[in-house]
């Protein structure tokens, strides 16, 4: 399977990762050789085959409605590159 | 295409049109905690108040599902007589926005927890419909952004982020403004007899993203438009008039129908294109690696069905047979669960027919005049059945009744004292309507000779009794009396 260049810089763009004009070309070879290793595993018939969710059979434990965290709003805020008032402070977005 | 069906579609330059609706509905769990955390869901705290660390998508927090969630979601999907799925898969919805921290929403895609159901909704004139479900699936709120609080910065609060949501999705089974309006109520009022969501849209907790597309009647669907995020029942019927009489216009202009997300302006009554996300459509959705299938028994299930109030439909039967009320009338009873209880709190202890009329007449008008709720009231559901009971044993004539009602309703005092106080007990003592009836007669000779070629007349005598009595006089013993001295029938 090819990777195109344009789909390179869609899927950056996707990302939010900042892709050179340079390294669109290298990274849709590189891409490209990823996928096609994983290709490989095509080659085994998975008809029938129910997709594997863990490897131990499990079923999802659940936790009673309870409120047992919260009110950090300073820890939650710590790593924030800007805060204010108790707010996430982002570079303004806006329709 | 029935008579109903032809009345809904839309004129343009080249004959009619139909217009096609389906929608997605938010509506928030009502739980203690989040979906996957332990912080708590109230609305209204400090800004970053109610997030744990995994709300806020630190490194290495992991999420662990709240049972109460799940059971909402499985009580919804029963009230929506839809089916349970006893195994869904959680997957992640990838896209970028600052009040998603994780990057993506934890939401389910192809196994949701509920699929098919349906809906009746009840339309004007008494009609009847079935819309679709299609699924609910459960999946994660987001944060809340504030763009007005700083001249170049956006401010997020993620107290919302993380708190369950149901997605409702409908079949494309809507043809007008008003079915999907009416959806909206009904799916509202289910919501809140089951409890599990409070349905409030001025608080976000319930909102839509309606779907609208148009063709000629019999040709396959339109290409869609997806208006997001309305949050009322009034703004979804404007936002569909305007967007489909807008897909009429531009494709009668040779124009075609882009598929797109709109938004809907409340100031303009428009709806408008929302480009810059024209590549937030491309979610990358997979299984979340975090999460196990959601699996639960048929045991359990019967457990929540077996818990399950009675729903609009069932209680609209019951008020219809035990009451013996109009379809109609039921339907507006049955219509929110505050006031089916009330109705019933008053029909328990008089006439429930009367009980019925007066409650969707005289006290809705009050109310409304007023701009109270039903829990506001300040008549109570014992003295409006007082109020009906002094009716039906002859303590007050039906119009005076409702001057005293009047009075309950701006004083709050019971029906009895009222009538005591102000001398309102209707007189039943023959001898005084006779006199009554007598001058009335004597005062016009005139008025007595056209009776005889115009029986129906008799109402004007009524009509001037009443007033000298200051209508305290027992109709019927007036009528009598009336037709007796008049030599008329009193059936007139």
């Amino acid at each position: 399977m090819s990777v195109d260049q344009n789909t390179v810089r869609h899927i950056a763009r996707l990302a939010r990762i900042a892709v050179t004009d340079e390294e669109v070309a290298p990274l849709a070879k590189e891409l490209s050789s990823i996928l096609d290793w994983v290709e490989q595993l095509g080659e085994v018939n998975t008809d029938n085959v129910e997709p594997m969710a863990s490897v131990e059979n499990l079923a999802l434990p659940m936790r009673e409605d309870v409120v047992t965290d919260g009110n950090i709003q300073d820890q939650v805020t710590k790593n924030a590159p800007g805060a204010d008032d108790g707010f996430f402070a982002v570079p303004k977005v806006v329709e | 295409m029935t008579q109903e069906a032809a009345s809904k579609l839309i004129e343009g330059a080249t004959g009619a049109w139909e217009v096609v609706i389906g929608l997605e509905v938010h509506a928030q769990i009502s739980s203690n905690a989040k979906l996957f955390s332990g912080a708590s869901t109230e609305f209204g705290a400090e800004p970053n108040q109610n997030v744990s660390l995994v709300d806020a998508a630190m490194p290495g927090m992991l999420p662990v599902i709240n049972k109460k969630c799940v059971e909402q979601a499985v009580r919804t999907g029963l009230g929506l007589k839809a089916q349970i799925n006893l195994r869904s898969v959680f997957d992640r919805k990838n896209y970028f926005y600052p009040d998603l921290p994780q990057g993506y929403q934890i939401s389910q895609y192809k196994h949701p927890i509920v699929g098919e159901g349906a809906v009746l909704i009840d339309l004007p004139g008494g009609e009847m419909k079935t819309v679709g479900i299609e699924r609910l699936h459960m999946e994660q709120d987001a944060g809340k952004s504030l763009h007005d609080q700083h001249p170049s910065m956006s401010f997020v609060d993620l107290n919302r982020s993380g708190v369950a949501l149901m997605e409702i999705v409908t079949k494309p089974d809507m043809r007008s403004s008003e079915e999907a309006q009416a959806f909206v109520r009904k799916l509202r009022a289910i919501l809140r007899y089951l409890g599990t969501c409070d349905g409030n849209m001025e608080q976000g907790s319930m909102r839509a993203d309606v779907n609208v597309s148009v063709r000629k009647p019999g040709e396959p669907f339109g290409t869609r438009c997806e208006i997001k995020n309305v949050n009322s029942i009034r703004f979804v019927g404007l936002a569909i008039e305007y967007e489909a009489r807008r897909q009429i216009d531009l494709i009668e202009d040779g124009g075609t129908v882009d598929q797109e997300t709109r938004l809907f302006d409340i100031k303009t009554g428009k709806t408008r294109s929302m480009r810059s996300k024209e590549e937030a459509h491309d979610y990358r959705y997979f299984p979340d690696p975090d999460l196990l299938p959601l699996v639960f028994s048929q045991e359990w299930v019967d457990e929540i069905a077996k818990g399950l109030p009675e729903l609009p439909d069932e209680k609209r039967e019951r008020f219809i047979r035990e009451y013996a009320l109009s379809p109609y009338d039921a339907s507006v009873l049955v219509s929110e669960k505050a006031i089916a209880s009330f109705y019933e709190e008053v029909a328990e202890t008089s006439d429930p027919k009367a009980a019925a009329n007066w409650v969707t007449g005289d006290f809705f008008g009050a109310l409304n005049k007023a701009g109270l709720t039903i829990e506001s009231s300040p008549v109570s559901a014992k003295q409006l059945s007082e109020l009906i009971n002094l009716i039906q044993d002859g303590t007050i004539s039906g119009r005076i009744a409702k001057e005293v009602f009047e009075l309950m309703f701006d004083s709050g005092d019971d029906p009895a004292k009222i009538v005591e106080e102000k001398g309102l007990r209707q007189v039943t003592d023959t001898g005084a309507i006779e006199k009554a009836v007598d001058e009335v007669i004597a005062a016009n000779p005139d008025k007595v000779e056209q009776v005889k070629e115009k029986p129906k007349m008799i109402g004007w005598f009524v009509g001037q009794v009443m007033k000298s009595t200051s209508g305290k006089a027992n109709p019927q013993t007036v009528n009598e009396l009336l037709a007796e001295k008049l030599g008329v029938s009193s059936d007139n």
